[in-house]
């Protein structure tokens, strides 16, 4: 595996007059409760992480949990309290302010939950906000733009002014501001949590259509755990600045790390989560006629392979068998006790 | 007890009423005192007492200190005058290279400041003013008077009037649309044809020197104040005292410092108007979402791009409330400075309100409430101007407005020209039409005066006495009969009961302030003129509020109306109640209350808008008919917002009654008018003003703490 492009040891953020001299006291042993009562707040509590070129990272956690702030120290809109963030390699935290900008401007892109445009701006004028702010001419920043404007789907409405346009569509510049200077990576606030329902699940399905044409590499952050589930390639799930479990979806629905995130687990449908790779067993013997592609999603095989009276194989994409799966395994990851699986 | 328990904060105010009517009557009137018998007055009498501090000697008439507190703070005038003049005339000299005599010249440093300062601005005033009008001065700058004797053909002549009416009309065309192009058209061709031209470019270039100035230092100083908490908590203190403290009294100091003139109008009105262009510029930047601020960051701006093409105009709407401040301020200046000497309409105004030329002092406000709304217009038009990017244009299209413009000035030449043979002998009506030879309704409007005054004088002479006799004179004799510890008590237990400790000590050393400066007396006749204009237009806003509110389009017809209204510079307001009232106690009271009942009746609709509608369902569900939803859900909640209505009111209203010293009142405002015919009369003017911003003040604080107190109680925000 090449070089991650972002890369955490050891984050804190922690608000309050002396934090930086409290820190250091602790010796990295930081607990809540009693930098609360010398009145500073743990934003994150050492973060270790790694997100690899074309990854998306979602870290679900509730209001409160620290997500929002571990992002904006890693785009440093706030100085980490204490530890190592790199980005492709660059120590992110000896950058200068120089050096932060043209980083910003080239390889950053950033979606806010509210949205985040200039009310006084276009909407295209708002797309090629960043491109003008790198000194590109009008001209080009504009037909740029065009092509943004075009790509999430807002045609016609170029002119519109955000206060003119539904949540959705608000979102929409949003997105195409953060694409339009073509950054490497792509950071996500709550893009989705401020829209209805209905409009929600479509963003959601945009934003997965977008992310296999560009393959950015990607931190999500949410509240929704559904959502993370969605769209993830892996999750960080955090509660009071700790990250509580870092792993696939799969993972976590199958071996939740700790009770908090049992909790999350419990009511997931998880036919509509899991993969026939994730529950299948790996002895090759005694297999029916059915193959089904380690891909697959339960939910969509389940009924063929709950018609069989043996054991289904399981074959990755070269159609090399590699496992199987009886019927009563399918039962029991659906229907089986909300206990912990294998 | 029981009942004490029951309502605790009714009995407190109970407690403090009856100790403040105690003390009343507790204490009784000196026979020695007379009202005003001059405390401040400079005048020898052996009755007086002195004492002597800091080397001035305060004289003043001795009452028991329950009854009227000594002027301990006497000297303080005086004090500041000397400093002034000792600034002025000996601090620090610094030696000056004389050009005409050739040798260096010892000047005292503030002195040559001042007098590099008035020189840079009367050559911007200068330039502006020459464009429009025509003069050599500017010319002169750059070249010599010998110069201009050799080429007189340099002289500029100044552009026709046609040529800045198009102009007018052309920009406000590119700036608006046609709408506003018409506007701007009619208001010059008005001013032209009204015989109002030269007046009106000379308020103009007044205007345009000072408005920009005002704009540009206000915002840097919000935007440093904004960054750093160090230099907001330094202005902070200056820009409250500077809001509420009545114009004229900034002009007396401004007069030693700056001298008589244009230049010192314009420093003067940059005093004024830059305090609330900070406060604005302020308020919008804190107001711009974080998430804002992000993206831009994200966006890679650097400081200078973050500030300027993310905060400010994401702010623009607050900013934008800061120059139609400006503006207002400005034109409010323009008819105020004219008692230092700027010309324009604003000294034609005073000079006809002086003569009872009533139909004159129309004319000339009308004409500069105009130029008021105009540039009011222009400015957010302006700000609000979009770009297009996508529209295939040819070069004519492109440069339509700036060939246009073009073409005008040709045109307007050639009229001109053409004018110079047409009306031979006489006046060139197509290049300038002379002051008072245009068309006048002067003698119109004084003969519908003069009708009033004919046919209703019986009416309007027994409502006069009557509101004097019986409601302005009990009342103003109430004030004054309060003794001085009462008041104190009063004021500082309200301020107790209101916000806690730390108001009343906040109101208690504004009080003490008031107390012990020699004008105790007239800051009672002033806050009983205040009190009256402020009780009657709070009345008048909160029902005319209220009943506008029942309806959206009367509401935003009632903002707009407050829009303009509030645009007319000051001075305006009193043309029309001297039309009817002449001069009185009456007509001062009647501008103060029209003047102080555009912000009650506009904080009193908005207020009531921002009860959330959700709220108004929920009411109406609860079956409540649209009485009971008014008293019962709408006013609690809107309360603290129309008591900040109450707030502008009260020092709208001290503003007018100031500037009512103009016809003639009896309170701080009259010194104020006196200092600025008065030598010494700096420290008097600058003292005044302070108490008159401290009674403002005061009542700010304990509106304020209110305020806060009932939208935390109520969870408002």
């Amino acid at each position: 595996m090449s070089e991650p492009v972002i890369k955490c040891e050891n984050v804190y953020k922690i608000f309050g007059a002396n934090a930086q001299k409290m820190l250091q006291e602790s010796n990295g042993n930081v607990d809540a409760k009693t930098f609360q009562d010398n009145g500073c707040i743990v934003g994150v509590n050492n973060a270790s992480f790694e997100v690899s070129k074309g990854e998306m990272l979602v870290v679900m956690g509730l209001s409160g949990s620290g997500k929002s702030t571990l992002l904006r120290c890693i785009s440093r809109l706030t100085d980490a309290t204490g530890g190592k963030i790199f980005i492709e390699g660059q120590d992110l935290l000896q950058l200068n302010n120089k050096e932060l900008i043209e980083l910003r401007r080239n390889k950053m892109g950033m979606v806010f939950q509210s949205f985040a445009l200039l009310p006084h701006k276009t909407v295209v004028e708002n797309i090629a906000f960043p491109l003008q702010i790198k000194g590109i001419k009008t001209e080009d920043s504009i037909s740029k733009a065009m092509d943004m404007v075009k790509l999430v789907g807002l045609d016609g409405r170029e002119n519109y002014f955000p206060r003119e346009l539904s949540g959705g569509q608000q979102q929409r510049v949003g997105i195409a501001r953060s694409l339009a200077v073509e950054p490497d990576i792509w950071f996500l606030d709550e893009p989705f949590s401020a829209l209805d329902p209905l409009i929600r699940k479509e963003m959601q399905d945009e934003f997965l259509r977008l992310q296999e044409k560009l393959q950015k590499t990607i931190m999500f952050i949410t509240h929704d755990f559904d959502e993370a589930l969605k769209l993830a390639d892996r999750i960080a799930i955090m509660k009071d600045g700790l990250i509580e479990q870092l792993d696939t979806p799969a993972n976590i629905v199958l071996n939740p790390a700790t009770e908090y995130v049992r909790k999350f687990t419990e009511e997931v449908p998880r036919e509509k989560v899991l993969l026939i790779e994730d529950v299948m067993d790996s002895s090759k013997e005694n297999l029916g006629d059915l193959k089904v592609l380690k891909d697959e999603v339960i939910e969509n095989v389940a009924e063929k392979i709950l018609t069989q009276e043996k054991s289904v194989a399981v074959i990755d994409n070269n159609k090399n068998v590699i496992g199987s799966i009886n019927p009563a395994k399918i039962i029991n990851t659906v229907f089986g006790g909300r206990k912990k699986n294998n | 007890m029981e009942l004490l328990k029951k309502y605790p904060k009714t009995s407190q105010w109970l407690f403090l009423l009856i100790i403040f009517f105690a003390l009343c009557f507790a204490i009784e009137v000196p026979e020695t005192y007379k009202f005003i018998r001059g405390q401040a007055e400079f005048v020898k009498d052996p009755n007086q007492s002195s004492y002597v501090f800091l080397g001035k000697e305060v004289r003043y008439y001795a009452f028991d200190v329950f009854w009227r507190l000594p002027p301990l703070l006497g000297w303080l005038p005086i004090w500041i005058n000397d400093s002034l003049f000792f600034l002025m005339n000996e601090w620090m000299p610094i030696e000056i290279w004389n050009e005409d005599t050739q040798e260096f010249k010892s000047r005292p440093i503030v002195l040559q400041i001042s007098r590099n300062l008035t020189a840079f601005m009367t050559f911007l005033i200068e330039l502006i003013r020459e464009i429009l009008l025509g003069g050599l001065e500017t010319i002169v700058a750059f070249t010599s008077w010998d110069w201009i004797d050799k080429n007189p053909w340099a002289e500029l002549p100044g552009l026709p009037w046609t040529i800045v009416a198009a102009g007018a009309a052309l920009l406000s065309y590119k700036l608006s649309g046609k709408g506003l192009a018409l506007f701007a058209g009619l208001t010059m061709v008005y001013i032209s044809i009204f015989g109002q031209w030269k007046p009106s470019m000379q308020t103009l270039s007044f205007i345009l020197v000072a408005a920009p100035l005002s704009f540009i230092f206000g915002l840097g100083l919000g935007i440093a104040a904004f960054k750093s908490k160090r230099v907001e908590k330094a202005l902070y203190p200056i820009l409250l005292v500077m809001q509420t403290m009545p114009q004229y009294a900034v002009l007396v100091p401004a007069l030693v410092l700056f001298g008589v003139g244009d230049h010192a109008a314009v420093i003067i009105t940059m005093v004024v108007a830059i305090p609330p262009m900070i406060l604005l510029t302020i308020l919008g930047l804190r107001a711009v979402p974080p998430e804002v601020i992000e993206a831009g960051r994200m966006s890679g701006c650097n400081n200078f791009q973050l500030m300027f093409k993310v905060l400010i105009p994401t702010a623009r709407r607050d900013i934008l409330i800061g120059v139609n401040q400006v503006i207002m301020v400005c034109f409010s200046m323009a008819v105020i400075s004219a008692f230092i000497g700027a010309k324009g309409l604003g000294f034609n105004l005073l000079l006809a309100l002086n003569q009872l030329n009533i139909g004159l002092a129309l004319e000339a406000g009308l004409c500069i409430s105009l130029i008021a709304i105009l540039l009011d217009k222009m400015s957010l038009a302006w700000a609000n101007k979009q770009e297009d990017y996508f529209g295939n244009l040819t070069f004519f299209q492109r440069n339509k407005n700036l060939l246009f413009f073009a073409a005008t000035v040709v045109i307007g030449i050639i009229l001109a020209y053409v004018g110079t043979f047409l009306f031979k002998g006489t006046f060139n009506y197509l290049f300038e039409i002379p002051h008072n030879k245009g068309i006048s309704t002067a003698d119109f409007w004084n003969k519908g005066v003069d009708w009033i005054f004919d046919t209703f004088f019986v009416y309007i002479k027994a409502f006069n006495t009557w509101l004097i006799k019986e409601v302005l004179q009990p009342m103003r004799a109430l004030y004054l009969r309060m003794p001085a510890i009462a008041t104190i008590v009063l004021v500082v237990g309200a301020g107790y009961l209101i916000g806690g400790l730390r108001s009343a000590l906040v109101v208690c050393a504004l009080t003490l302030f008031i107390a012990f400066s020699p004008w105790w007396d007239r800051a009672l006749v002033t806050a009983y003129m205040a009190t009256f204009g402020v009780i009657v237009s709070c009345i008048i806003g909160f029902t005319v509020g209220t009943l506008c509110f029942q309806n959206k389009h009367s509401a935003n017809f009632m903002l707009g109306v407050c829009d303009i209204f509030q645009t007319f510079p000051s001075f305006v307001y009193l043309i029309p109640v001297m039309m009817l009232f002449g001069i009185t106690d009456t007509s001062v009271l009647i501008a103060v209350i029209v003047y102080a009942t555009i912000p009650a009746t506009r904080y009193t609709i908005e207020g009531l808008r921002s009860v959330p509608a959700g709220l108004h369902d929920a009411a109406t569900m609860s079956g409540v008919n649209k009485f009971q939803r008014l008293t019962k859900i709408e006013f609690p909640l809107a309360f603290p917002h129309m008591m900040l209505g109450i707030n502008q009111t009260i020092v709208f209203a001290l503003f007018m009654v100031i500037i009512g010293a103009f016809i003639g009142t009896e309170d701080l405002g009259q010194y104020i008018l006196k200092a600025l015919s008065d030598k010494k009369g700096a420290g008097i003017g600058l003292t005044l003003g302070i108490c008159v911003a401290f009674i403002a003040l005061i009542f700010d604080n304990l509106i304020r703490a209110y305020v806060q107190k009932r939208k935390k109680h109520l969870g408002i925000d």
